[in-house]
């Protein structure tokens, strides 16, 4: 039952992502030495194979590892990720994609009813290692349905893992991360990130990250910014700006929702006894209600204000007009971190 | 010349090859018959005999309470042995809730088989050891999965093929399409079988498709459409061997519709006298795939009382030890609850644990 090589042909030295590199390159990087490293890997979606990806993430792939490695589907998400998971019952680990947030809803019984569960409810028998990529977020100008935050609707599923790179780095150690675990891993890619660029490159070792562990991108002593994904950059950009306020603020990337990394957060935020957690979402029954929860459950008695949430409105997405008063930006961040009842503490 | 008659735009597939019989095809009672093989006859009976006894056993064990629910495949019983008996061991089944039956006569434990519809939390048997996937509540969700694991297994240079279940109601869901789709696509090796018994829970056939039948929905995928008396269990038994065969060569998947019906009313929870009345489930009972056999093994002189007698004490003995067996109450742990969710559990989950086993605790002090 052990999958053979397919019948493609035995990739070249397959192309090294050069410095600086985009958090594209990276991840196209990723899954090419994802497709060296192990013969069970199998990228599948819509627009993968020739065209590499409308977002060019897979760019190379078919006419490197063959059209049986790097499949275009028939457009239908449930069924992508359905065979996906008969692929992965039978012992490979497809890394699927959906083409935008908002696409990927077709696939969510398939998602809710047998990815998130099959593990449990064959006692551990039928683990499913299905990795899915999903573009996600706003900023690019996108037309409705393209734009997206749907993290809420996964992190809400038991069974399920929920990733989101923010730096080029991650992006690579993540989705390398992500393929080689054997629970399933909703991988969410901020798209409005995919061309920031690092001075990276794969070359050179690094570890890769474990996924469920929160990274301290800023330490500050005055108040924490508790982000993910594609508010990393805003909340960088605000902490920076705090610094004319007087402020010193942290700023926390959470990298991966499910598992969530109480302890670093929880650790970070009794330092400072202030936090705001930031994104791009919808603020009501989002990711930032459960994080700002568990900090108050965990770090009462050290809370100088209550933990404050900046996110998107509670609308659907809006028209690219009009998207920069929705998205989360360093003003309304700053404000904020204003409310954090500095003049009682 | 146009561009209408370049290969882009030519019809890829010949429909005529595809499209089913116009009557659903028979092979008991008819000349046909007489070549079977008086083993495969005799062996269809004996699975028929027994999987008529365990579904009357297991309808009996909710009213006793030791089932949740049980969905019968009574009056389907030759739809699910003949899907059994079609696959070869390193093939794999992939069976909808009402599918116990096939999963039963595939091989696999009968108390293993029923854990979920007794209450449990889990499939009770390993899908990969009996190459049987879990039973499937979400309607025609397993068929793309069905699809998924020939498509890999053909990727693997193996020699595998899959065979789906689904009902009439199933055909109406968006993945029956899809996966049907895929399959014609990629020619998996794999074969969908759509057992139409007349209703979806209440709903009869009139109200869910108004195609010339399922079988002829096949055509329009690029897949070979047969259509078959699903009482006959001979019949199924060669249509679903044949379209196995054919995934097994290589040449793609095929949709195989059995014409049956649902004798007994969608689960023990539902009253059927609600919507349909007791002339048609008598005419259906004239029709019964059980009385078919034993009227062929019958007139070719293949069934003497003894060996009626002998089947019929067979059948007894299983539904005795599967009573006997289903008579004690399974022990479930609570704390397993938690040993499954991932491959490893996440700090949240060790704290909820943690507090289920405090609590158990104070129930054993108590």
């Amino acid at each position: 039952m052990s999958p053979s090589s397919s019948t493609a042909p035995a990739p070249a030295a397959a192309p090294v992502a050069q410095k600086p590199a985009t958090m594209a390159q990276a991840l196209n990087q990723a899954l090419r030495d994802a497709l060296v490293a192990d013969p069970a890997v199998h990228v599948l979606g819509e627009d993968v194979g020739t065209l590499g990806g409308v977002f060019r993430i897979t760019d190379g792939l078919a006419r490197d590892f063959g059209d049986d490695r790097c499949t275009d589907t028939p457009l239908a998400e449930a069924g992508i990720l359905g065979t996906a998971v008969g692929m992965a019952m039978y012992g490979l680990r497809p890394v699927v994609e959906m083409q935008f947030d908002a696409f990927a809803y077709p696939s969510f019984e398939q998602l809710v009813s047998h990815v998130s569960r099959m593990r449990n409810r064959t006692r551990g028998a039928l683990p499913l290692p299905i990795t899915i990529r999903i573009p996600y977020g706003g900023g690019i100008g996108g037309v409705e349905h393209h734009s997206d935050s749907s993290e809420a609707y996964y992190l809400h599923t038991p069974g399920l893992h929920v990733v989101t790179p923010a730096t080029v780095e991650d992006a690579y150690g993540l989705l390398r991360a992500s393929i080689a675990s054997d629970d399933p891993v909703v991988f969410l890619e901020p798209k409005r990130l995919y061309w920031s660029k690092a001075d990276w490159s794969p070359q050179e070792p690094r570890e890769v990250p474990p996924i469920g562990r929160a990274v301290v991108r800023r330490s500050g002593r005055s108040a924490t910014l508790i982000t993910y994904g594609p508010s990393l950059p805003v909340c960088l950009e605000a902490a920076e700006a705090a610094k004319e306020e007087g402020w010193d603020l942290g700023v926390v990337d959470l990298r991966s929702l499910v598992p969530f990394d109480e302890e670093t957060v929880a650790a970070v935020v009794r330092g400072t006894g202030r936090a705001v957690v930031v994104h791009e979402s919808a603020g009501f029954g989002g990711a930032g209600a459960e994080i700002a929860a568990r900090i108050t459950e965990r770090c009462f008695h050290h809370l100088q204000a209550p933990v404050l949430r900046v996110a998107g409105f509670d609308i659907p997405y809006p028209p690219p007009m009009l998207e920069r008063h929705h998205l989360p930006g360093v003003d309304r961040i700053l404000d904020a971190v204003g409310r954090l009842q500095w003049e009682e503490g | 010349m146009t561009v209408l008659d370049t290969p882009a735009w030519r019809p890829r597939t010949e429909a005529g090859p595809l499209l089913p019989d116009a009557a659903p095809f028979r092979l008991l009672g008819t000349p046909e018959a007489a070549r079977l093989a008086p083993a495969l006859l005799t062996e269809l009976y004996g699975q028929l005999v027994r999987g008529r006894r365990f579904n009357r056993q297991a309808t009996a064990l909710t009213k006793q309470g030791r089932l949740a629910v049980y969905p019968s495949s009574t009056g389907q019983e030759a739809c699910e042995i003949a899907a059994a008996l079609a696959l070869g061991p390193r093939d794999w089944l992939f069976p909808s809730y009402r599918d116990t039956l096939a999963v039963v006569a595939r091989g696999v434990d009968p108390v293993e088989a029923l854990t979920l519809l007794r209450g449990d939390w889990h499939t009770g048997y390993d899908p990969r050891e009996t190459r049987v996937a879990p039973l499937s509540t979400p309607l025609a969700t397993q068929l793309p999965h069905a699809v998924g694991l020939a498509h890999a297994a053909r990727l693997s240079g193996d020699d595998v093929a899959a065979l789906a279940m689904v009902g009439d109601g199933g055909t109406s869901e968006g993945d029956f399409h899809e996966a049907l789709n895929f399959a014609a696509v990629w020619q998996a090796p794999v074969v969908f079988l759509v057992q139409n018994n007349g209703f979806a829970i209440s709903v009869p056939l009139a109200k869910q498709s108004a195609a010339p039948s399922f079988a002829h929905k096949a055509v329009g995928y690029g897949m070979p459409g047969r259509l078959v008396d699903g009482n006959d269990a001979a019949a199924v038994h060669q249509v679903l061997t044949e379209a196995v065969d054919r995934a097994r060569a290589g040449r793609g998947p095929t949709l195989v519709e059995a014409v049956t019906y649902r004798i007994d009313a969608h689960t023990n929870a539902d009253d059927a006298t609600r919507y349909r009345d007791d002339d048609e489930v008598a005419a259906w009972r004239a029709h019964d795939p059980v009385d078919l056999m034993e009227r062929e093994l019958t007139g070719r002189g293949l069934l003497d009382d003894a060996l009626r007698q002998r089947t019929a004490d067979e059948a007894e003995a299983l539904a005795a030890a599967l009573r006997e067996r289903m008579h004690d109450e399974p022990r479930l742990d609570p704390m397993e609850l938690f040993a499954h969710v991932y491959a490893e559990p996440t700090q949240q989950l060790r704290d909820q644990e943690a507090m289920l086993r405090a609590e158990l605790e104070a129930e054993q002090q108590s």
